[in-house]
């Protein structure tokens, strides 16, 4: 489902490539596993999601997602592969222009589902989000709490192979970070592989799990 | 709040945010210029076209005669004292077989031809008029023989071959139609750089929002479909509204060509509604220029679309 073999990663190329952010990252997760992926602040824990989410290729080694070699996979084959990826960004990237329900529908109209079905799944997302009322905001007008639920929302609805959420808790209080919780506990019971990012050791010790830690752009602690 | 349901799908169509992005105002105003001066340039070369070719077909072989003194009787053929030298010259043309028709242009003709000179109220008569006729050759007709045996029979008649002009002009007439078909290259590799300019500059306002949909998989085509959509429609409403601004002028210049282009005489009346006027194929290229400015707008959008996210992952 996911492996990676001594994968580093630097931002920007040529002479303006920076320092190398990840290095030798070697681990795997099973099909329908979870990971909590922990580490300090500015360790490459969002760094390593967005390598996972196929937002960023790696500069060397092998990185396998979904079953996919991405450093030899063709650019068209990737698509197919983010639509079974869902992504809850540490800093939301919702659309501004577009309400909360045309945000969360965004990933089927993308996968082309019919807008009988999209109008059902969306609706009941943002039933679970206790949003159903704000449908028709924009991100500008909700709380910070509930733009993180539109965005968690929003990465769920498709019923993605593999959930990756970074700070998924980040505005969310207690009740809401246990439901979270909840639901992608579930989701992984579902067969969903999921991996949560956190800088937050509390959250990790309420909820126990298998767990990589980063420090300084390397692994130090795989299990 | 109820959701009105145009408002809700025009929301769903544009996805990426470029209503905003990409205002209906630059572009359209842009493309209409340019489709406008692509309409001049397209009537330029046709009617530099249409002209040569008239000119060909009606001048090439015509030639005019003058008979100097054309009422004197004929000196040199003592059997037909009768004869003026006028009607020897016609009876030469007549019995040459690469005459294919002549005419004897009347006196009223001239001093109409005369008037601009000389004024209505001169008296035309009293000048020593030459006989001027009008001569058709047929094709490859030896125009010196000819032109030689008129002058035998009555000397000092010349006759003028438009050959030369009819040269002249059609070299004019391509080099305008060449001038009119460059200018049209220039405004369409201008209108397509707009376009692009646009474009790029679409790219960079809605980076982000590009960004997330391309991460939450959305294909380089769905991307640039949503661009070359909303680009088409701008070009194609802004070649709409050039080729509108283009009908006067061009119907005011269709006018000032009009006798130059048929055969007709003023007696034959204003050609306003002649068919022959509808029939120019301007008026039939014209419609067609909003759905070619539509053409470039979606082909340069989606090349410069799928260049530019080709830097993506
Ligand atoms: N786009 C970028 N260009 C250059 N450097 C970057 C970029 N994004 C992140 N970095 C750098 O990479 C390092 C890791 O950043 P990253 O966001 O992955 O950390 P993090 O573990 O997610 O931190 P946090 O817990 O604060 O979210 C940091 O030093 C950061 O400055
Ligand atoms: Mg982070």
């Amino acid at each position: 489902m996911i492996r990676l073999e001594n994968v580093g990663l630097r931002y920007g190329a040529g002479t303006k490539a920076g320092p190398e952010i990840l290095r030798d990252i070697s681990f795997s997760v099973a099909p329908g596993g979870f990971r909590w992926l922990q580490g300090p602040s500015g360790a490459g824990k969002s760094s390593l999601m967005r390598l996972l989410q196929l937002a960023l290729r790696p500069k060397r080694g092998t990185l396998v997602v979904l079953g996919t070699d991405i450093g030899t996979a063709e650019r068209r084959a990737l698509p197919a592969l983010r639509q079974r990826i869902g992504m809850v960004f540490q800093d939301f990237r919702l659309l501004g222009h577009l309400s909360a329900f045309d945000n969360v529908a965004l990933p089927l109209r993308i996968a082309g589902r019919p807008e009988g079905q999209i109008r059902a799944d969306v609706g009941e997302m943002l039933r679970w989000v206790e949003l159903t009322e704000k449908a028709d905001r924009r991100p500008a007008q909700l709380s910070g709490g509930e733009q993180q639920r539109v965005a968690i929302a929003r990465a769920v609805v498709g019923r993605p192979s593999l959930l990756l959420a970074d700070e998924p808790t980040g505005n969310l209080d207690d009740a809401q970070a246990l439901r979270l919780m909840r639901l992608l506990g579930e989701l992984n019971r579902l067969g969903t592989t999921v991996v949560v990012a956190t800088h937050n050791d509390a959250l990790v010790a309420r909820h126990p799990g298998p767990s990589l830690r980063l420090e300084a752009g390397l692994l130090v602690d795989d299990g | 709040m109820p959701r009105r349901d145009d408002d809700k799908r025009s929301r769903r169509d544009d996805e990426l945010g470029l209503r905003r992005a990409l205002g209906d105002r630059m572009l359209p105003l842009l493309v209409a210029a340019m489709t406008f001066l692509a309409a001049l340039a397209l009537a330029g070369a046709l009617a530099a076209a249409a002209l040569s070719a008239h000119w060909q077909d009606g001048a090439a072989s015509a030639v005019t005669v003058q008979v100097p003194d054309p009422d004197q009787p004929v000196q040199t053929q003592a059997d037909r004292p009768e004869e003026t030298r006028l009607d020897a010259v016609l009876r030469v043309l007549r019995s040459n077989k690469d005459v294919s028709a002549s005419r004897s242009l009347s006196q009223a003709d001239l001093s109409l031809m005369l008037r601009p000179w000389l004024g209505a109220t001169a008296e035309v008569a009293a000048l020593k008029l030459p006989a001027v006729i009008e001569v058709h050759l047929a094709a490859n007709a030896d125009e010196a023989a000819i032109a030689a045996a008129l002058a035998g029979v009555a000397p000092g008649t010349s006759a003028e071959s438009h050959g030369v002009w009819v040269g002249r002009l059609s070299v004019l007439a391509l080099s305008l139609q060449a001038c009119a078909w460059l200018a049209l290259v220039v405004v369409v590799v201008v209108a397509a750089l707009v376009v692009m300019v646009a474009t790029r500059a679409g790219l960079a306002s809605r980076r982000d929002a590009i960004e997330i949909v391309h991460g939450l998989g959305a294909t380089d085509g769905t991307i640039a479909g949503h661009f070359a959509r909303r680009i088409t429609r701008l070009t194609a409403l802004g070649g709409f509204l050039g080729a509108l601004a283009a009908v006067p002028v061009l119907f005011a210049l269709t006018e000032l060509a009009a006798p130059f282009m048929t055969r007709a005489t003023p007696l034959q009346g204003p050609g306003f509604l002649n068919a022959a006027w509808l029939a120019q194929p301007i008026w039939v290229l014209l419609p067609l220029l909003p759905a070619v400015a539509g053409t470039i707008g979606f082909l340069t959008a989606q090349a410069t679309v799928r260049r530019w996210l080709r830097a993506l992952p």
